[in-house]
């Protein structure tokens, strides 16, 4: 692998910038693995990189159907924070938070994580006494958290609408300091490039159509690219988690649904945080080029089509302008769709499975960017060694035999 | 946005409508026979379909009436769709 450094852009642009090498090679399949991971997105990458970063795994395939981050990773709003009420979450958010911090030098990708604050709004006095609540259950557990008045949020946010004729006005708001944005795609093609340079192999436009067992565990996959022989598969795939159970022959705990992003044409800066609202639905944040990034909650039916309807934009319409009427003359660009799976607890399941040999990583339903690093992390030790490691043990599968859920739908960006 | 058939009311935009998730879970008829896998199966695990599925829908802003839709959930296709209990919506007037 060649490094990224001022010497070696220095050195290249002497020759015109033809001679960088490929990130990634792309290799044939080989048939037969130690680990298979199904789906080339952030958390596959992730899981494929620390395999064999932290535990010398390094004959591992990364099979993905289309192509690198294409799906989620490519699709979501950006947005980083470890902001969540109960200890199980915040343990592994914060832990990937933390990875994420670290993630450009360990990498040595610029994954251009900016951390420019998260500031999540209340709208009522239920609102403000949940928050409170809530800054306290995460400063507790050693995670920045700060609560503002509508004075200071203005001073914050100067665009901001804190007037008291709003609708529902803003009467105070919690802020991670730490929280921000980071470019999406370069934390896959790091993740790639990393794992690519310890001996993953990364295998593009390949699609897995069945899982192999016998006795009860798993041999390999079946692609579309012929059978592939595996030790052990992690099946990584937002948006499909289901369609690979039932491969398996097993079912989980998650409905598929859409999930809509836009953005505006692009402006001057005039927003330097991203700003959630629970309660009226939008969060927003603007990117380096300029253009509002905004998002907000599921379409309600169950889908696996990239796009969803219409009145869900017009609904966050509505509330972005309330929150800040000078936004309401911009056009949007650009609006697409991808495909959630939530759980009935909003909390992701990182696990073994009735297969042996057999682990899936899924059910991240609209948050799963912001714990990618931590995600991949926790997945390849809970692989590596057969077991979960205690960051990710009480995501298991069988909380909902023993009914303990990790309860989550508050820490979401909006309501569900 | 879908276009929705009511059995009831025709065709309407989906805002007029409530999502009532996957059809045909049965409550178990003996529930204290249940091991706690099997509850969190009733309760929890989901089909969550590829293609043609049956799911539940409530025209809540409308005349407020369950019924079925096999809807594909690749292409949105739906077709006719079902009331409950056999109720025919031309036997309702």
């Amino acid at each position: 692998m060649q490094r990224y450094s001022i010497f070696s852009l220095a050195r290249n642009a002497l020759t015109g910038h033809r001679n960088w090498p490929q990130a990634w090679r792309s290799p044939a399949p080989k048939p037969e693995y130690d680990v298979v991971i199904v789906g080339g997105g952030g958390h596959g990458l992730a899981t494929a990189y620390y395999l064999a970063a932290e535990h010398g795994i390094a004959n591992v395939a990364v099979l993905e159907k289309g192509w690198l981050g294409g799906g989620n990773t490519g699709r979501n709003t950006t947005i980083i924070r470890s902001n969540y009420l109960w200890d199980e979450s915040a343990a592994i958010y914060e832990k990937s938070l933390r990875l994420y911090e670290g993630l450009s030098r360990e990498l040595n990708f610029n994954i251009m994580l900016s951390q420019r604050g998260v500031l999540n709004l209340a709208h009522n006095e239920h609102d403000l006494k949940e928050m409170a609540r809530r800054v306290r259950a995460i400063r507790g557990n050693g995670i920045d958290s700060e609560i503002l008045t509508p004075a200071e949020i203005k001073k914050l946010v100067p665009a901001i609408n804190v007037s008291k004729d709003m609708r529902y006005p803003i009467l105070g708001a919690s802020l991670q300091r730490r929280g921000g944005v980071a470019r999406h795609d370069a934390v896959a093609w790091g993740f790639a490039r990393g794992a690519d340079d310890r001996g993953v192999d990364i295998i593009q436009n390949c699609e897995v159509t069945g899982i192999d067992r016998k006795g009860g565990r798993v041999t390999g996959v079946r692609t579309t690219l012929g059978p592939i022989k595996a030790g052990k598969v992690g099946v990584v795939v937002a948006g499909h988690a289901s369609v690979l159970a039932d491969m398996a022959g097993f079912r989980l705990p998650i409905d598929s649904h859409p999930l809509q992003a836009m953005v505006s044409e692009p402006i001057k800066p005039v927003l330097d945080c991203v700003v959630m609202s629970n309660a009226v639905h939008v969060y927003v944040s603007q990117s380096d080029k300029g253009e509002l990034v905004i998002g907000a909650g599921i379409d309600s039916f169950n889908s696996y089509a990239q796009r969803g309807s219409w009145q869900i934009i017009e609904g966050q319409m509505g509330a972005l302008v309330e929150l800040f009427p000078v936004f309401s003359r911009l056009r949007l660009m650009r609006s697409w769709g991808g495909i959630v799976d939530t759980c009935p607890d909003a909390s992701p399941i990182l696990s073994k499975t009735p297969v042996e040999g057999l682990y899936f990583n899924c059910g991240w339903g609209t948050g799963g960017f912001k714990a990618t690093p931590g995600s991949g992390w926790a997945f390849a030790h809970t692989i590596a060694r057969d077991e979960p490691h205690p960051l990710n043990a009480p995501f298991s599968l069988d909380r909902f035999a023993t009914g303990a859920l990790i309860d989550e739908h508050g820490a979401a960006a909006v309501a569900h | 946005m879908l276009l929705i058939h009511c059995p009831w009311c025709g065709p309407r935009d989906e805002s007029e409508f409530g999502y009532g998730g996957e059809a045909d879970i049965a409550r178990p008829p003996d529930p204290d026979a249940l091991s706690d896998a099997e509850w969190a199966d009733y309760v929890f695990m989901r089909t969550n379909t590829k293609g043609r599925f049956k799911e539940q829908w409530v025209h809540i802003h409308g005349c407020g009436r369950w019924f079925t839709l096999v809807r594909d959930t690749v292409t949105h296709e739906h077709g006719e769709a079902g009331v409950f209990g056999g109720v025919e919506p031309e036997a309702d007037g």
